[in-house]
């Protein structure tokens, strides 16, 4: 009887407590080592799924992990003929840009789940200027000078973008709505309006409906065609991020978005508008989704469809979640997601393997990235051997 | 018989394969083909072409490595990426299968001079005047006429049986947009059906997708409330011939065939083979000569195919039919849209002497060319993809989606 007692009373295997602080050496040392058993268990997974692989392991195992490389770089390219590397340049840029979108708003603890439909609102905004502004005829000639018509664009997709993010944040200041829900449900809206558009913008009657506007992108003359656009953008989004980190860490800003978001009451006592932030907060976060809107109207689709966006919306949450609301940090989480994408793009057609299964594999290696987290909140502590000794001498 | 009919089929489609391009064995080791595809194998749409591209590498020998297929390609800046990202990876032919992604193909054969480039369902090869881009499509009006025959002669058997719901037969048809590809397709399977049917009548109704269950099963329950007596449809998924199974109704299929879910009113189905084509570019790449700027496939080059007729639920004589009348498409005795002959004519009882259609697609949707002359409406002559968009006496569209 006793002796059971003393048993129950030792302490279990481990237990979990709070960091008080970690030093950001080892936490991204924890986060390189969650990409590491991510990457690891993948390949594992694939093996296991993939029967191409497993027929020839060793070349297999080394071509698979050879595809993350070859997913951002070809092999025997100059940098600036590489459309490897501009693609994965241009898409972390795209990706970034939306980030950056959501941080500030993230930062003041007001749940942005819209930044797809504000963005998905931009480019329909420079795509209605496009329409009105561009013959539809491809043997016509543009009767508008090219920037204006790039200014125009600008301007549409930013206003677009800004209503969209505007109309959830008065209803939090003024009535205090749910915000996760109402920015999540914009986006939906979003997607049917453009459906509508298009719509409306229907050819005649009886003909297959086409938008082009193979006119409009970004040109500079003395640069290969493909590097064109993308650098442009490469550029304005590593300028915005710039701006931003500014904005956040040194303006009088930045600095209520962050007593916001440590707490409203104190934001209040302070003699801080609460409202004014947050509708400040969300017209700086539709600024950012409408220039994005615009790079993707003008720079890349020159066209619109409902899925344009392609989830990158909801990715930023994570980019920006990952990165602590760092847009610097940004600058790694958005590219190690993008290679994670590249990579695994590659790897379903050299393997010839269904699409579905470059998500699970990105799924996986994210699972292992976010997991990663919780270890560098808490700590686990062991029993100490000489816990167990004292246990024992209970008896 | 039917299997004797299968061996002669079978046999007849190794000739004329062998025939139209085994002339010469080219020397293939320096090919590399790329395929875009706009979803992967859960669409009906793109198995049909991930089948038609195996079906085409194991016929001509190519390895693994000489064919890449990259799947979910969306119709935006991605296609002009996975395009050139191909041509990295030393494809010297690049395919692609959806509408949307013409515009983002050019853009890339334009930067890729060296490089052919193909597009499938495509307009605008022939205005664009680029070497190294092409479209192609098949004549699925004439398969679809075919399979329009089979209905007929099915409505024919059950007039004879006082099994038709009105005082005369009505066909009902599932289309997925009212654009000229779904009217041309429609208008030729309800031609079939008048050629030995004469007082049939079709209903045609829309679902605005070219893939949703749901809304293609609800239509052809609404359509089968309707009175219609046979359904056909031209959209992805299992919804309309689902339907007709529930309510006992014959339905005739869209690529590929039904027959595994639905054995007791499933009759024959109509669809594209892409393999010819992707043999064409193959060997005509392999052997250094121009691919054609705008590619028909024909009963005749194996591209419109029909799969077996299923006997139990089809009427008697059918397979012979359908094989009569593929004979005479092949000979070029029998014209889809032959408008000279009587009863073809628009709704409202005009006869047709003259249509301008805009094949030049320029955007502008101004109308340049006169397709109807010598009798018959010249379609998928003038460029590969269907214009045929006039709307006949004797179809109703019960709805309009675009």
């Amino acid at each position: 009887m006793n002796d059971q007692k003393a048993t129950s009373l030792r302490e279990p295997l481990f237990h979990l407590t709070k960091r008080a602080s970690i030093s950001s050496a080892v936490a991204w040392l924890i986060r390189l080592a969650a990409v590491i058993i991510g990457l690891a268990v993948s390949g594992l997974i694939a093996f296991l799924l993939i029967e191409k692989l497993r027929l020839n392991p060793k070349e297999g195992i080394a071509k698979f992990y050879r595809c993350f490389y070859e997913g951002i770089w070809t092999e025997g390219k100059p940098f600036w003929e590489n459309r490897s590397i501009w693609k994965f340049l241009k898409d972390t840029a795209m990706l970034l840009c939306i980030a950056l979108a959501v941080t500030p708003a993230f930062k003041m603890k007001f749940w942005n789940t819209g930044a797809e439909g504000q963005t998905l609102m931009g480019i329909l905004g420079a795509i209605t200027v496009a329409v009105w502004l561009v013959p539809q005829a491809r043997n016509a000639s543009m009767s508008v000078p090219y920037w204006t018509l790039q200014l125009l664009m600008f301007g549409a997709a930013v206003l677009a973008s800004t209503v969209w993010a505007l109309i959830p944040a008065i209803f939090k200041a003024v009535w205090n709505t749910n915000e996760t829900l109402f920015t999540l449900m914009m986006n939906y809206v979003a997607m049917n309006l453009v459906n509508m558009m298009l719509f409306i913008w229907r050819p005649k009657d009886f003909t297959l409906p086409s938008m082009n506007f193979d006119k409009l992108s970004f040109q500079f003359e003395n640069l290969k065609s493909f590097v064109n656009n993308y650098l442009v953008i490469v550029l304005a989004v590593l300028a915005l991020t710039f701006i931003l980190f500014i904005y956040l860490k040194y303006t009088k800003h930045g600095y209520e978005i962050s007593v916001v978001g440590e707490s409203v009451r104190t934001a209040q006592y302070s003699g801080i508008s609460v409202k004014k932030v947050i509708i400040r907060t969300m017209i700086v976060s539709g600024i950012l989704c409408g220039v994005a809107g615009f790079l993707f109207a003008s720079g890349l689709n020159k066209t619109i469809k409902p899925d344009d966006v392609g989830g990158n919306g909801f990715t930023a949450i994570l980019v920006s979640w990952l990165a602590k609301f760092n847009p610097f940090g940004m600058i790694v989480t958005s590219a190690l997601i993008t290679v994670l994408n590249l990579g695994s793009a590659e790897i379903s057609s050299d393997f010839d393997v269904s699409s579905a299964f470059p998500n699970v594999l990105v799924g996986i290696i994210l699972f292992f990235v976010i997991g990663c987290e919780f270890f560098i909140n808490y700590k686990i502590v062991f029993r100490k051997r000489s816990n167990r000794v004292k246990g024992a001498s209970i008896k | 018989m039917k299997k004797l009919v299968a061996l002669v089929l079978s046999l007849m489609l190794v000739m004329s394969c062998t025939s139209v391009f085994a002339e010469e064995t080219a020397d293939l080791s320096g090919i590399k083909l790329g395929v875009i595809l706009l979803h992967d194998e859960d669409s009906t749409y793109d198995l049909n072409f991930i089948n038609g591209v195996n079906e085409a590498k194991a016929a001509l020998g190519l390895t693994d490595e000489q064919v890449i297929m990259v799947r979910n390609i969306p119709e935006s800046n991605d296609c002009y990426e996975a395009a050139l990202d191909l041509v990295d990876e030393g494809c010297n032919i690049i395919f692609a299968n959806s509408f949307g992604h013409e515009s983002f193909m050019i853009e890339a054969a334009k930067e890729v001079p060296e490089v052919n480039f193909c597009h499938a369902t495509g307009t605008r090869a022939h205005t664009e005047g680029l070497e190294n881009y092409h479209n192609a499509f098949a004549a699925i009006y004439e398969g679809r006429y075919l399979a329009g025959i089979a209905a007929g002669m099915k409505l024919n058997e059950m007039k004879a049986a006082g099994k038709i719901k009105g005082d005369h037969p009505v066909m009902g048809y599932v289309g997925a947009f009212t654009y000229a590809e779904v009217i041309s397709g429609y208008t030729s399977f309800y031609l079939g059906a008048k050629s030995v049917c004469e007082d049939v009548t079709m209903k045609v109704q829309f679902t605005g997708s070219w893939y949703d269950e749901k809304e293609e099963k609800s239509a052809a329950e609404a359509l089968i409330n309707a009175g219609c007596d046979l359904i056909s449809q031209h959209a992805d998924s299992m919804g309309a011939p689902t339907a007709c199974e529930n309510a006992g109704v014959p339905n005739v299929s869209y690529n590929g065939s039904t027959v595994a879910s639905c054995p007791n009113t499933f009759i024959v189905s109509s669809r594209i083979n892409w393999a010819p084509y992707f043999e064409y570019i193959v060997n005509q790449v392999a052997k250094n000569e121009a691919i054609a700027t705008d590619w028909t496939g024909t009963i005749a080059t194996g591209s419109v195919v029909l799969t077996d007729v299923n006997v139990p639920a089809a009427a008697a004589g059918t397979v012979e039919a359908i094989e009569a009348a593929k004979a005479a498409f092949v000979n070029g005795e029998v014209k889809v849209f032959d408008t000279a002959k009587e009863g073809f004519m628009l709704l409202g009882g005009a006869p047709i002497t003259s249509y301008i259609a805009d094949v030049d697609d320029l955007g502008d949707y101004v109308p340049e060319t006169e397709v109807v002359f010598d009798g018959f409406f010249h379609e998928s002559e003038f460029r590969s993809a269907p214009y045929f968009d006039l709307q006949l006496d004797g179809i109703e569209l019960l709805n309009s989606m675009f």
